[in-house]
Parts: C-alpha cells; structure tokens; sequence
C-alpha cells in the first residue's frame, strides 16, 4: 500500500509540490489535501490584476477540482485543521481524524493586523484573498466611496492603485520613511510616490495610526498627529506572519517560521514544511520564486531522492499597469560597495546599482525596466562587470559604447590644506582615505581620518568634502544613521519601536534589518536606553549593553580603578554621613577624597573588587548610589535658601530634596543636573543647568536648556509657578518629555533646540493634559527604576563582575 | 602548550567578558553571541584602558576609556585606529575553558 501523504494548505507552494511528485512518481503516495478556504488553489500574486479588473478569478486559476481529482487527490477544502498529534501521527478536524506516514505544513501567511482600536471594524480587511478582493469590490462600488490602505508595500501600493481604478478616493498611509522600503531606496521611493500621487493617489508617509474610527462600520482612520482620513474601506496590508500556529502548538520547532533544514524537513523528521511558513537558515521568504525553489525539494524529499533547498537572490516588480519598476538583491549602502547611479528627471528615469568587488550585488530601476533582467542574470551567476562597468548603466543595449566622463575635479584648496585642526588632518588624506576605502558617510570619514571627529567645527569643510569626491551618492540632508549597523536614524527608531511594539534588543534588530548580528558600542547602549524608558515595566535591562560605568555603578578612571560618590540629597550632610565616609577612606586606603561641582564627595582610586565592600559600609551609614555615572539624574544643587540666607524667597533646599528624593533612579537621554536656588542671586547657579529653579517672591521660576560643558549657554524660561507642587510637577513632565524624544547622549539643551523651546512650552505650561500625562508616565516607570544599585550588588547581584575569573599562581604558570 | 584550566563558559556572561589574573598581568577572556571564546591581554595597545570592561559586540570589544575597537580574533585595533594587543590560546572543551600560557612565559623570558 502506498504511503499516506497529508498536506495542510492548498496554496501556491503546495500546489507546486504536488506537480513535482506526480511529474517524479506518480501514485507514490495516498495524498489527503486540507485547504482552509473553500475553493482550490490559484495564483495570488494574481489578486492584485484581479482586483484592478484586469484578470478574472478564472484565469488565476491554477488548480481546480478536476485536477485534483484526476490525481487521486482526495481534497478537503474548508475543513480547518485544528491539531497534530505526532505520537499518534494523526491530524485532527472537526469531522475526526486522518491518520499519515508523513505530513507536509504548507499553512502560508496570515496578514498582520495592527492591535488598535477598530481594527475588527466592518469595512476593514486584509489583502490576502479572493473573499478580500470580492470585499473590496462591493465597496468600491458604492458612489464617492473613500479608502485607506495601510502599509506602502508591494501589497498595499497594488490595492491602492487598483481602487483607485475604480474611481475610490485612495490615500495610503505608510509608517517608514518612503514607499516600499523592503525594496527601493529612497529615491526611487520618491518617484514612485510622484507616480501615484499624479493617478490621484495621496500619500502619506511617517503616518503612525492610532485607531480606526467609526461606530458600526469603519469611518475612518486617525493618525498620532491628529490627521483623520475618512474612509468607506481600510485594507490592511502592513505585512505578513508565518502562519504557525499548528505547527506551535504540535511542538515543532519554530522561530519566526517552521524551521527546516535543506531538505524542508522539520525538527519532526517524518513532517516536511514548505512556502510562507518555514524558517530556512533564519530566512523567512515571501516571494514566489523561493517558494517553487521549496516545493520542488521538498517533493523530491519525499521521493528520498537528494535535493537541497539553496537561499537564493529574488527580484521584485510592482503589478500597477504604468508604472515600471524594478529591484533585485540588497541595495544597502556599505562600506566596501560602491554604486553607479543614472538619474533623468525629465523622462521619470532612475538607475542604480550596487557594486562589491566589481560584481552587481543590488539593483533599482525606475521609469525605464528593460535591463531588469540582464542586471539579475549577471547578480545571480555573479558575473565580473570591471570590463564594461563604465557604460554598465546603460544597458545590454550599450556595451561597447564610450564611457562616462571623468569625475568632475575636485575645487581649488591645496592638497596639503589642513582641514581638521583638532587632529591635524589634510584636504589629501580626507580625499585619499574616502576613495581607498570607499567611505559614503561622515561617521566612516570621521572613523578613518579622525576628521570631524573632535570638536566637529569642520563638518562643513568634510561634507564639502565628501560631496566633492562622491558626487550625487553623499547626500548629507538624509537622516544621519545611529550608527554603521543601520540606516534608521535616532528618531525613526524609536518610532518604530513604539510602532511596532518591539520590546527586546534582538527584536529591533531583527525588525529594523540591523546590518550587523549583535550591534556595537554605539547602538547597543541607545536601543538600551530607548526600551528601557519606552517599556518600563515589560523590559529587562540588558546589563551587557550598558556602558561599564552604569554596570558597575561606579565610575572608571583612567588607571582602571573606580570612583564612588554616594548621593547627598541637595547637597546636604551630617556628622554621622561624614565620619562613615572618613571611615571608609582609612579602611580602603583611598588615595583621593575630592568635593565635587554637584555638591557631594567623590572616592576615587577604589580598586574593582572593593566596590561592593565599600558600598555595604556606605550603606550602613544611610547612603545609597548617587549615580554619578548614569545617563540619568545626577544632582540637585541647592543654595540654603530662606532659612538660613537672608535674602532667600523659599526653601530652596527642601524643594531641591524633594525634587532629588523624587526624581533618583531615572534613566535619561544624557545626564542630566538640577539645581533650585532661593532667590535671584542665583548661588545654585541654576540658569547653567539642565533644569533649574529660580525661587522668587510669588513663587518658582522654572528655567531649562542651560550648559556649562563642552557649550556654554544660560537657561530658557519655561515658565514661573505658584506652588512647590506645581514646580515638581512641571519639572517632571520636561523630564518625561526629554526622555521620550531625545536622542541617546543628546542633552537637554540640544534636544530643546531640535524640538522648539515655544512647542516645549506649548506641551508642558500650557497643555495641561498632556502635562499631567507626561507626569503620570514618569510616576509609573520610577516604580521600576527607585531601586539602589549599590545594596542590590551589596546583596549578591552580578558577583561575577567584581570578582576575576581565575587567578593563576606563579608555580602553575611556570609547569 | 601548557593549558591551564580557568573555569567555566557559564561564568563568563554572554557577550561579556571576565578577566583571569597571571603573573604577566590580566587576561580579559571573552564570550560572544555565538558562545565563541577568546583571550587577550586586558590592556589597550592605546592608552592601557581595561578591555574587559568594554562592551563585547560581534567578535569585537569596545575599550571603555576612548572607545577603541578591538578585534578578538587577532587582537587588532579596527577601523582607523593602529595597534595590537596579544592574543591568548583559548580552550573550550565541553564547556570547561583554559588558556595556555607557555606563550606567556616564553615571551616573558624573551
């Protein structure tokens, strides 16, 4: 008797499969096939055509009854699967059991829905299948009817463009910052959009939504910045998730996808996963071609005949009659690529190529598609083009013609004119470094020359520079990336984060197409930063992305020995707090005991292993961290104020405590310092701080955005208040504020500039609601911040770092 | 090769590092991502800062005092910067790690 063979899904790669076998053996096998929609199986990549009107459901067809019953197929369409039990191997529906000798999980992809409100509104689909299309239709048909796509994507763009033949008004929203961003750079992007636009299409780029509106049908859509569309219709076609549920719940193993090894096989070895579903080699593939590539394994797995699933480059190319465009391969900037880009403005035409090692390993086109293939056939077989790269841009059609003109000469300075002063770099070394190493960005050039990278003066002169050496390919207006492992820029990623409701490291790095597997000293401690203050209560630190001082509580110095400063709440103490701490410096023998600018006493030269010992002793005595090393809050300098000074308006001290007692513990942005003094002589010197306090008669004068480091500059007014609560309440909903938008060890002055000291204002002094919600959010993350670091590690935590690994005598050395 | 047994690769957190005190001075051992291990001396050919306090990133540490770039691998300084630090054999059976230091004490006779 044949082997049974159960296949779950009838779609596209299953299908496939199917062909393969009967080609290869037929009647091999006893082959049961459940399909959860009613029908058989046909072309999606189709729907798009069908929905625009183009193609009906017939002619997408690919398999129908007859077909599967010619094969012996017996076809269970609409019956949902519910469970594998691979003990007994057999697979469990509602109308009983199917037993099989092997299994094959084609379950495909379902839509991702974003969790807002409204989302299971009628009038709101996905783009996946025929039901959706028909749904789509209907609404179309009612006069003036309005429609949102959500998601710029292939998927998205190809309904918009389909509705809006027929006559919806269509806007898109897309949460990046240009049209498909998965497969076009952004210029591209850019003429796409002016494409769809010109049709009637609007889009809205950077557009987070919030919710979709509408009581019994869905009435529209509304953004985070207010913007409300009306709408008839939403599709959803923001992007797709493996369909694993069964396989999950059957205890296969799964990553983002069924995981199988080449030969398609899962962790079960008599369970086969193919298509939209599987995981290979922590790929997870959407496109059709790799998805054929799978099928055809997998059935000659089947047949125990050898075949190995091989990752393979895939093209893309948008389905919306008109508009010709086409990409393939990664097209990311890198260090060691170099690209050869073709712009005509006038005729809509772009090119670019991305080239490494004199081989095309990406390539756009816009406006004018032929060569597609010709630069994809060359991609794939990896075919040197160092013979023709001058005219390469050009076409198949131009090899052989004459080659570009040579780089326009670089302007008039000397080769030998110094550039950077700060590091003594030349105009000829900058130059130099940029073309032998193949630099695009400032980071590499300031990495490489060191030019740029003190003072930053002259930037200006760099990027002139840059622009000079590399022409159209360094934009210095683009976003600045946070740093060589990503494109995105500080701000979109943490919008994304909040957008996508990524709540690990791996998990944005994963989502946001990190270049490099595990980050660096730059991003690591930032996303850090931003999940942390993003997700107070769901993240766990990650202690090996932070920074050494923030891990050990403590501040390095030079000789690798460590500063302690415990804190001293507005800078006030008492005979018990100072003996403890003389007590601490004869026991440890500390060699310097230094007051610092933020009213308290730094330890330095404390060896590594004694930290914990010397913060038990502090402990003892009352003190907890005064985290001197922190991205966070350092001090709150405070002047006697009025009971002691005689010109004091208020308690000035009191309030700084208070603040201090309050605030401790927060992570921020940057450091960031306080200060309250009692009247307008200022002795706190609190217009050069962060924030400050400027006590007066009839009240508290809140000041903010002052510098006394690498800038100097005085403080802006935020705004004068009535009472000490008022005064705390305004201060810490600034410092919400700041910890949500600023940049990663980007201080408050320079974050304020960024954002406008008038819109600060507007959202702290005058918006009252949002003040208060700032406040609340504040209130809520110091739940899981107030909690001393030094009594933690006093109390056992992370031993490991205070202790070394090993200690190898001189007698075992010398064996 | 006179291997010495040093601990365990459960004592060193991932992407962290721990150090092993010598004779010669400190070695920094390290544990990637991918629970690769590798020794180097626990001294910045810049300025001396202790790399294993750095922050561990690929097959690379970042020093904690000028933010250098170290490769684990060959101990070079990476990108513009110039400079090497040595490199220690390191072992990993079955989890138990040591280091050899005939190295060590050959160039310590040196």
């Amino acid at each position: 008797m044949a082997e049974k063979l159960v296949i779950i899904g009838a779609g596209m790669a299953s299908g496939r499969m199917l062909e393969c076998l009967f080609e290869a053996a037929p009647g091999s096998f006893d082959i049961t096939l459940f399909g959860a929609e009613p029908r058989g199986n046909y072309n999606r990549i189709m729907l798009s055509p069908v929905l625009a009107g183009e193609k009906t459901y017939e002619q997408i067809v690919t398999h129908d009854a007859d077909w599967y019953a010619s094969h012996n197929v017996n076809c269970r369409f609409g019956e949902t699967v519910t469970k594998i039990d691979r003990k007994a191997k057999i697979i469990v529906t509602a109308k009983g059991d199917t037993p099989y000798d092997k299994l094959v999980v084609a379950t495909g992809s379902a839509p991702f829905i974003i969790p807002i409100v409204g989302k299971d509104l009628p009038g709101v689909r996905a783009f996946r299948d025929l039901d959706d299309v028909n749904a789509m239709v209907e609404a179309a048909g009612k006069p003036n009817a309005k429609a949102v796509v959500i998601g710029g994507g292939l998927l998205g763009l190809e309904a918009a463009a389909a509705l809006r033949l027929h006559g919806m008004e269509v806007v898109v929203l897309h949460l990046m910052g240009h049209l498909m961003e998965r497969q076009l750079d952004p210029a591209a992007g850019y003429l796409l959009q002016k494409d769809l636009e010109g049709r009637g299409i609007k889009v809205h780029c950077k557009a987070q939504t919030q919710a979709i509106l509408g009581q019994s049908h869905v009435e529209g859509v509304l953004l985070d910045d207010g913007t409300v569309y009306p709408a008839d219709l939403v599709v959803m076609a923001v992007g797709i998730r493996p369909e694993v549920r069964i396989a999950n719940d059957a205890s296969l193993y799964v990553e983002r996808g069924i995981v199988v090894n080449d030969q398609m096989v899962s962790s079960d070895p008599d369970i086969l996963a193919i298509g939209e579903c599987v995981e290979h080699e922590r790929i997870c593939y959407g496109l059709v071609a790799p998805l054929y590539d799978m099928a055809k394994v997998a059935a000659k797995t089947l047949l125990k005949q050898d075949a190995a699933f091989r990752p393979v480059e895939t093209a893309t190319q948008l389905k919306v009659t008109g508009v010709s465009l086409y990409s393939a391969g990664d097209f990311a900037d890198a260090e060691d690529r170099q690209e050869i880009v073709l712009r005509d403005a006038s005729a809509g035409i772009y090119k670019r190529l991305v080239l490494k090692e004199n081989r095309i390993l990406g390539a756009v086109l816009y406006g004018e598609t032929g060569d597609g293939a010709w630069f994809f056939d060359m991609l794939r077989k990896g075919t040197d083009v160092s013979e023709m790269r001058d005219t390469l841009i050009f076409g198949q059609a131009y090899q052989g013609g004459s080659p570009l003109d040579p780089m326009a000469a670089v302007a008039a300075l000397p080769d030998d004119a110094e550039i950077c002063g700060c590091n003594g770099v030349c105009k000829s070394k900058i130059v130099g470094t940029i073309n032998e190493k193949g630099l695009t960005s400032l980071d590499d050039v300031r990495a490489h020359t060191k030019a740029s990278a003190s003072c930053g003066s002259c930037t200006g002169l760099v990027e002139q520079l840059m622009k000079l050496t590399l022409g159209d390919s360094y934009n210095p207006a683009a976003v600045t990336p946070m740093c060589t492992c990503t494109d995105l820029g500080h701000d979109d990623v943490r919008r994304l984060i909040k957008a996508k409701g990524l709540k690990t490291i791996p998990a944005v790095m994963q989502e946001l197409e990190w270049k490099t597997s595990c980050g660096c000293a730059k991003c690591r401690p930032a996303l850090n930063y931003y999940l942390v203050c993003d997700w107070p209560d769901e993240y766990a630190d990650d202690y090996q992305s932070r920074f050494i001082n923030e891990r050990v509580h403590a501040n390095i110095q030079k000789d690798g020995t460590y500063s302690v400063v415990p804190r001293m709440w507005g800078g006030v103490t008492n005979a018990k707090e100072l003996r403890a701490i003389a007590d601490v410096v004869d026991k440890f023998n500390v060699p310097m005991v230094k007051v610092t600018g933020g009213q308290r006493i730094d330890l330095l030269g404390i060896e590594k292993e004694d930290l914990p010992a010397v913060w038990a002793d502090l402990g003892q005595a009352g003190f907890v961290s005064g985290q001197a090393y922190a991205k966070g809050l350092r001090t709150v300098k405070t002047c006697v104020g009025s009971d002691w000074c005689r010109f004091g308006t208020q308690d000035s001290t009191g309030l700084g405590i208070r603040i201090e007692k309050f605030m401790w513990g927060s992570w921020t942005p940057a450091k960031l310092k306080l200060a309250v003094s009692g009247c307008p002589r200022n002795c706190a010197e609190a217009t050069c701080k962060d924030i400050g306090v400027i006590c007066v008669d009839s009240g508290f004068e809140i000041h903010f955005a002052g510098a006394a480091g690498l800038d100097i500059k005085g403080t802006e007014v935020l705004g004068l208040v009535k009472t000490e609560d008022e005064a705390l309440e305004h201060i810490v909903a600034l410092t919400q504020m700041y910890r949500e938008q600023g940049r990663y060890l980007e201080r408050i002055y320079k974050w304020a500039k960024r954002v406008g000291l008038d819109e600060i204002r507007r959202q702290i002094v005058q918006d009252h609601e949002k003040r208060k919600a700032y406040y609340e959010r504040f209130v809520f993350s110091q739940k899981f911040a107030q909690v001393d670091p030094w009594s933690e590690r006093v109390s056992g935590k992370d031993k490991h770092e205070f202790k070394p690994m090993a200690t190898v005598e001189y007698s075992q050395a010398a064996e | 090769m006179n291997w010495i047994e040093i601990g365990e690769l459960s004592d060193i957190p991932v992407r962290g590092a721990r150090c092993v005190k010598t004779p010669q001075g400190k070695i920094a051992v390290f544990r990637t991502a991918e629970n690769d291990v590798f020794a180097i001396e626990d001294h910045c050919p810049h300025k001396g800062g202790p790399l294993s306090q750095g922050i561990v990133h690929g097959r690379a540490v970042t020093c904690p005092l000028h933010n250098w770039v170290i490769s684990l691998e060959t101990g070079k300084a990476q990108g513009a910067d110039e400079g090497k630090v040595r490199t220690i054999p390191v072992r990993n059976e079955g989890g138990k790690l040591s280091i050899a230091l005939e190295s060590l004490m050959l160039t310590a006779a040196e």
